[in-house]
């Protein structure tokens, strides 16, 4: 007796659903048809001014949205401030905008964690600078601008631990190493230092800071400028142990994501690349990145 | 219902009962193919809705990308294992903190009241704060104390914060079932001389905790999910290395590999506490006519 009628309300409840469905579909259809008449309006316009502030398609209509997370760390931005227009990131960031014809004004920066800068679907920024280095498999869900810096990785340990006095990669082959999750210093670490026990991956490059300083990881590999950041100023009696190249063939570089598709990727480098041949870049990163001559070579 | 112990040999149907029995047959027919019917429509019109959405292609290909499916599995596979072992180690360490914590609480003599104040305290802590929190404050907290012998191992560390935090939960289930052993049961225990210990040893202890395994199981099956929080200390258990795929690709699939094979693990674990539930109610109220 109680089956059937339970039955015949759940398939009650199934209709009511099916009837609620399509309202959302009307929802999700309106606002994607809005997308596609902005991809191909902008496919339309790709003249020789398409790069106009005026012609651009840009999230917030007058104004140039950068994503970055928080918090944005040295030496990459100042103060977890990155409109302040001081640290690495921040300054090439502006010197885009600028070159591409906005105001310091005209530029609204937004809070993007780095899980969600790659999620499908309309983006809240135009592009997002956060040291996202290019690589094949990425730039097939996002497009990518050229890279605007090329990335050596940094290994830190504390002066007091064992493996301080390394001189090649084989002396860390039994260090137990902490890195941030997501980046490309696990894939650094896996492929070149090949590590006997499983490296530990942490949330937050704060967390891997406080694993280090805990004891609980031996050495920690970061990119350089960063590693150059934490032995300055984050970890008291530590010491960059030296520096790797990711890869071994192609140089890994940092570059703007953007969505897939966006009309923007070819004015941000043109903008680039004029910033890169009037030496503007090399001076912003004469600025803000310490030389890298400093640290051995790892092999 | 109908083949009770009143079966004597010339007993027969009355016409009208088995008209009675086709027409409730017939009814229950009609009600299944009705909701098949309605289940049907809505399974097709969302299939429909959502693969005829202008995102579905890159919904398709950023979270049920077959290749991204495969790469990661393997990985996420090896993490989960980690996630069980997890499970396996906190789950019976969770049951005695929480049933000793239940039995201070359940302490009479005034002797007592400090263990009683602290079982109290304990509870009210560690069931206020959000586990991942907790995770975080031993995970890095402990370490930091640079204490001889305190353990730096994250899994050991995430094990204990799963303890403390679920212990509490537990403590509390433990404590609720004990309290709904009805307190003639008590007083006729007493009454034959036994002791505190023994009432709760023989008496109480046995029927509170028959209560309370449906309430228990779904705080373990709570427990399972969590131990996916275990990976901000740093081991790469099933959540991480879906995390280290998704970031490496820029695809979502590996999260999907993982959310399955925690699926796979909290559904058959569901189906038993449905089980324990439907079987505890037969035993105690005679059947679910």
């Amino acid at each position: 007796m109680r089956r059937p009628s339970l039955l015949l309300a759940s398939g009650a409840l199934t209709l009511a659903a099916a009837a609620c469905a399509p309202a959302n579909d009307a929802s999700t259809t309106a606002s994607s048809t809005e997308n596609s008449t902005a991809g191909t309006s902008a496919g339309a316009s790709t003249g020789a001014d398409a790069c106009a502030k005026e012609s651009l398609k840009l999230t917030t209509p007058g104004k140039l949205t950068i994503g970055t997370d928080k918090p944005a760390y040295e030496p990459w931005f100042k103060n977890d401030d990155p409109s302040s227009g001081q640290g690495f990131e921040s300054a090439v960031a502006y010197a885009v905008a600028g070159q591409m014809g906005f105001t310091r004004d005209e530029v609204a920066w937004t809070v993007v964690p780095f899980d969600s800068s790659f999620a499908p679907g309309p983006k809240q920024f135009d592009f997002d600078v956060n040291q996202v280095s290019i690589t094949p498999e990425r730039a097939k869900a996002v497009d990518f601008s050229q890279g605007y810096y090329t990335v050596k990785q940094g290994v830190v340990a504390l002066e007091s631990g064992r493996y301080a006095s390394a001189t090649s990669l084989a002396d860390l082959k039994d260090a137990k190493i902490g890195v941030q999750a997501a980046t490309t210093a696990l894939q650094a670490v896996r492929s070149v230092i090949q590590p006997a026990k499983d490296p530990s991956v942490f949330n937050q490059q704060v967390d891997v800071i406080t694993a280090l300083k805990n004891k609980q990881i031996d050495a920690i590999v970061v990119d350089l400028p960063t590693a150059f950041y934490v032995t300055a100023a984050q970890v008291k009696g530590s010491k960059i142990v030296g520096q790797f190249a990711a890869t071994g063939g192609e140089p890994e570089e940092f570059g703007l994501l953007f969505q897939k598709g966006s009309s923007l990727v070819s004015c941000v480098d043109k903008a680039l690349g004029e910033l890169r041949s009037s030496g503007e870049l090399a001076k912003i990163e004469g600025d803000w990145l310490t030389a890298a001559a400093g640290a051995p070579e790892l092999k | 219902m109908t083949d009770g112990h009143a079966a004597a040999p010339e007993w027969v149907k009355s016409e009208r009962q088995l008209r009675r029995e086709a027409e409730l047959r017939a009814r229950g027919r009609r009600s299944i193919s009705a909701a098949t019917a309605s289940t049907l429509v809505v399974v097709v019109t969302l299939i429909v809705v959502i693969t005829t959405s202008p995102g579905w292609p890159r919904v398709q290909e950023t979270f049920l990308s077959p290749e991204a499916f495969v790469e990661a599995l393997p990985d996420v596979l090896r993490g989960f294992l980690l996630n069980i072992k997890i499970f396996l180690i906190a789950e019976p360490l969770i049951l005695v903190l929480g049933l000793v914590v239940a039995l201070v609480r359940g302490l009479r003599s005034p002797v007592f009241f400090p263990l009683r104040a602290l079982a109290v305290l304990y509870t009210d802590v560690f069931r206020g704060i959000p586990t991942i929190l907790l995770v975080y404050l031993v995970g890095f907290g402990v370490p930091a104390l640079q204490l001889q012998g305190a353990p730096g191992d994250p899994v050991t560390l995430g094990i204990i914060a799963l303890v403390l935090s679920y212990g509490a939960y537990v403590a509390e289930v433990f404590r609720a079932g004990i309290e709904s052993v009805h307190p003639s049961q008590r007083a006729a225990a007493r009454s034959l001389a036994l002791t505190h210990g023994q009432t709760m040893r023989y008496v109480v202890l046995p029927q509170a905790v028959r209560r309370v395994v449906p309430p228990l199981l779904n705080d373990f099956t709570s427990l399972q999910k969590d131990t996916a929080l275990v990976a901000v200390l740093g081991p790469l258990e099933a959540l991480r290395q879906a995390q280290i795929h998704a970031a490496m690709s820029f695809n979502y699939t590996p999260y999907l590999v993982a959310a399955l094979l925690f699926i796979a693990l909290t559904v058959p674990m569901a189906r038993f506490t449905d089980h324990l539930a439907a079987r505890a109610r037969r035993r105690e109220g005679g059947g679910d006519a």
